[in-house]
């Protein structure tokens, strides 16, 4: 032993070291969220706060559910395959409780030319027209159905 | 046609039963859904990508997306001739509003919707320090606000620019595929508001899957192949001038 | 929008890696640096560079303190930054480099300190009263036993704790450089050189800034400059620097040569917006002019005064061009876009949590807590003389 005698400094040194790590193990015990792990090196409870965040869009399922007749008459027009929130916004609110929340009516002045104001840009085949050409500046609904809006479909007003 | 009250009668307990599964509040209240049998993915169509900037604007409404940053946003490429190597891009706002009227010079033009590509092999997974962003057993890559440093490792590390640190809560933010709707059997926010069923949500785990199919039956391309972050955003019509 | 030219993907447009982020490097390149210019002769034994020794050491030891503070302030929740250490992630470079500065902070630099000041602090904690003596008294970890033998064994432990403190710093600021060289997604970091030339790039900034130091406090002291000590630096300062700068040129050819789908953008990067940091400051002001002042020193024989200036000026022009390769890697890797097709400007605040003048203080604390470490653990035997002499 007679090598370690003039260390002692040295093994309180290395003392303080093992003190700390021990504190450290302590403390990593308490700290550490009890999920992580549970998956992978995350938090697995982190899965499930993210799917319970709030829904805003619906989804066309819902609106079918009371709003069969409109879906009958978007089915066989053009539309048909435009879900219903694309153009009326997200109405979770108005599908969870109808009664209390009445979504407004989309401006046709403004919400069409969104998709169809003719553009270079956009596909040769994609319905698109001038605004100002094609109706001199009248909304759009003064002669399409939004539902079922392609005039040879019967879907004028 | 309008809804009498004997309408309501019937088919409000039935919405309100079906909208119970919806707004369940959490993986285990909303039934039947184990993630170990999902694997999600996108399809996008790029041909049928008209720029209407409806996709982004309902992203933000689903997610509450600060203004300024974009989980999803839409570019617009004008090549000319063969020159795949100098493309023009822009995407104004993120294409939220749409995209200015482009000039009818006989250039090739298109608009390319991203989100984050929900890489298998992703490498901002790889290179976070503490685990708050990670994939999950289905497929999805995630950020845990509660626990995200916000060093922005990660936004360093995506090679797609999908990700950025939230203004607000000063951690990771980036698209999550909605997955408090995917969970739910809704589809995303995306998604759902496109009109001309430009993007498509894809389970590669279910063989019934119509667009699971499609992947099967037509040429599709990924971004930035070369990174080879096993991304699982697939594109339909991909030109070779796309960034 | 603003500051933006071409096209940049919406989310790129704001850097995320500000100024405090170009510290964070310098500082711990500084660290590394100053450590390797203290292992010369504890290890190699360069007898000639002993009077630097102990400075060398507090110096490290004042800019590693300082070090995680420009990471904290950067962080969005800097108050999580214990999970860094709680659940580590073994993928990720940052995560383990955590792990490393605590190795490197306490197994090597505050030990190796504490073993060759060991003697020092059991003797002040003998002499001096109050709160001092009692923080000398806690320093002495309760061993006053200060015997030949017992100073033989922290000589022999020291010599390994430098010995594995090589590596460590090696360790230490290469990791650094691996952080940004292993980001497949960044052309201008990606590269298995970035850890190489950083690990140089220190060790040029800490030999230059032990350097700098020593002339400043000898002459503070009024004392006089070891002139062989100095003259040594100076050699070791030219060739690491050789090296560094051979290193920047292999691959700055080898882009310029292979010129992959990145180097048109970084190519026009480099010559517009990072023209000044990189061209100016960074090669012929921070590198060239250095190189050749330390060259004249090398091959003519020039008198004292004019050697101590061109030392002085050669240091500090090398300190001002390190610190430009730290703004223009950071900086530089998030001025252009992932898609090759644009730019954006870094707006850098004045009086922001992540500004100007933040930065600045930042740089000059490590200094501070030198001042207060010299006074605390004299690195020369002798008290200065012209304190003395005003004392009279």
């Amino acid at each position: 032993m007679s090598v370690f005698k003039d260390a002692g400094h040295l093994f309180r040194f290395a003392g303080l070291f093992v003190a700390a790590f021990l504190v450290f193990l302590i403390i990593r015990e308490y700290v550490v969220p009890k999920s992580f792990g549970q998956y992978g090196h995350y938090r697995g409870n982190a899965i499930a706060e993210i799917a319970a965040h709030p829904v805003k869009f619906a989804g066309h399922s819902a609106c079918e559910t009371c709003h069969s007749d409109v879906q009958e008459v978007k089915n066989v027009g053009k539309h048909a395959h435009v879900n219903c929130e694309a153009c009326h916004g997200p109405q979770a609110k108005h599908a969870a409780d109808p009664g209390s929340v009445t979504p407004p009516k989309p401006d046709t002045a403004t919400l069409c030319v969104r998709c169809h104001a003719a553009s270079a840009a956009k596909p040769k085949d994609f319905p698109q027209v001038a605004a100002a050409d094609h109706s001199g500046g009248v909304p759009c609904e003064t002669c399409h159905k939004p539902h079922s809006p392609a005039i040879a479909d019967g879907g004028s007003k | 046609m309008k809804i009498t009250r004997r309408h309501l009668i019937i088919l409000l307990p039935a919405a309100a039963i079906a909208w119970k599964h919806v707004l369940a509040g959490s993986l285990e209240d909303a039934p039947n859904y184990t993630m170990t049998e999902h694997w999600w993915s996108m399809l996008i169509d790029i041909p049928k990508c008209i720029g209407c900037g409806n996709c982004v604007r309902a992203c933000q409404a689903e997610n509450e997306v600060p203004d300024g940053y974009f989980r999803t946003w839409v570019e617009r490429y004008h090549v000319k001739d063969w020159d795949l190597a100098d493309p023009e891009v822009i995407s104004p706002d993120g294409g939220k509003e749409g995209f200015p009227e482009a000039k009818d010079d006989g250039d090739k033009y298109f608009f390319v919707p991203k989100l984050c590509n929900h890489c298998a092999d992703s490498p901002c997974t790889q290179v976070c320090p503490v685990g708050a962003t990670f994939v999950t057993p289905d497929g999805v890559v995630l950020v845990d606000q509660k626990y995200c440093l916000g060093c922005a490792y990660c936004v360093q590390a995506c090679p797609y620019g999908c990700r950025y640190i939230h203004p607000e809560k000063k951690v990771a933010d980036k698209c999550t595929l909605c997955y408090h709707r995917i969970t739910k059997g809704l589809t995303t926010a995306c998604c759902e508001s496109c009109p001309t069923g430009a993007r498509k949500l894809v389970d590669l785990k279910n063989p019934r899957d119509p667009i699971h199919e499609f992947l099967k039956t037509h040429p599709v391309q990924v971004l930035k192949p070369q990174m080879a972050t096993g991304a699982k955003v697939f594109y339909s019509g991909l030109d070779g001038s796309v960034r | 929008m603003s500051g933006v030219e071409g096209f940049m993907y919406p989310n790129e447009v704001g850097l995320v890696w500000s100024i405090l982020i170009v510290l964070y490097p310098y500082i711990t390149g500084l660290v590394a640096g100053a450590f390797i210019l203290a292992s010369l002769e504890r290890v190699f034994r360069v007898e000639a560079v002993k009077p630097t020794y102990r400075l060398a050491l507090l110096t490290a030891l004042s800019f590693l303190l300082v070090a995680p503070l420009p990471l904290q302030l950067h962080l969005g929740h800097p108050e999580r930054s214990p999970e860094m250490y709680f659940t580590p992630h073994r993928t990720s470079a940052m995560a383990m480099f955590g792990y490393v500065y605590l190795w490197y902070l306490m197994a090597v630099l505050v030990f190796e300190i504490w073993l060759d000041y060991r003697r020092d602090i059991v003797l002040l904690s003998q002499k001096t009263k109050g709160l001092l003596g009692l923080l000398y008294r806690a320093m002495t970890l309760g061993s006053s036993n200060i015997s030949e033998r017992s100073l033989h064994i922290d000589e022999r432990v020291g010599w390994v704790v430098t010995l594995v403190g090589i590596p460590s710093a090696f360790l230490l600021h290469g990791y650094v450089g691996f952080i940004f060289g292993s980001i497949k997604a960044n052309p201008w970091w990606s590269s298995p050189l970035m850890p190489v030339v950083f690990i140089f790039s220190a060790m040029v900034s800490g030999i230059a800034c032990v350097m700098v130091l020593y002339m400043l406090a000898t002459k503070l002291r009024g004392k006089m400059i070891d002139m062989h000590c100095i003259d040594t630096i100076a050699m070791y300062l030219f060739y690491t620097f050789i090296i560094d700068f051979s290193l920047e040129m292999l691959d700055l050819i080898h882009r310029i040569y292979e010129a992959d789908e990145s180097f048109r953008s970084l190519n026009f990067m480099v010559h517009t917006k990072l023209y000044f940091s990189h061209i100016v400051v960074q090669i012929l002001l921070g590198t060239l002019v250095p190189l050749t002042l330390l060259a004249i020193t090398q091959v003519t024989k020039l008198p004292e005064t004019a050697r101590k200036r061109i030392y002085g000026t050669a240091g500090v022009l090398t300190l001002i061009g390190i610190f430009a390769m730290r703004w223009n890697v950071v900086i530089g890797g998030q001025l252009f876009s992932k898609s090759f097709l644009g730019y954006t400007t870094y707006k850098m605040g004045l009086v922001s949590k992540e500004g100007l003048l933040v930065a600045a203080g930042l740089e000059m604390l490590p200094l501070g807590i030198l001042w207060i470490l010299v006074k605390l653990l004299p690195p020369w035997s002798e008290s200065p003389s012209h304190q003395e002499a005003a004392a009279d």
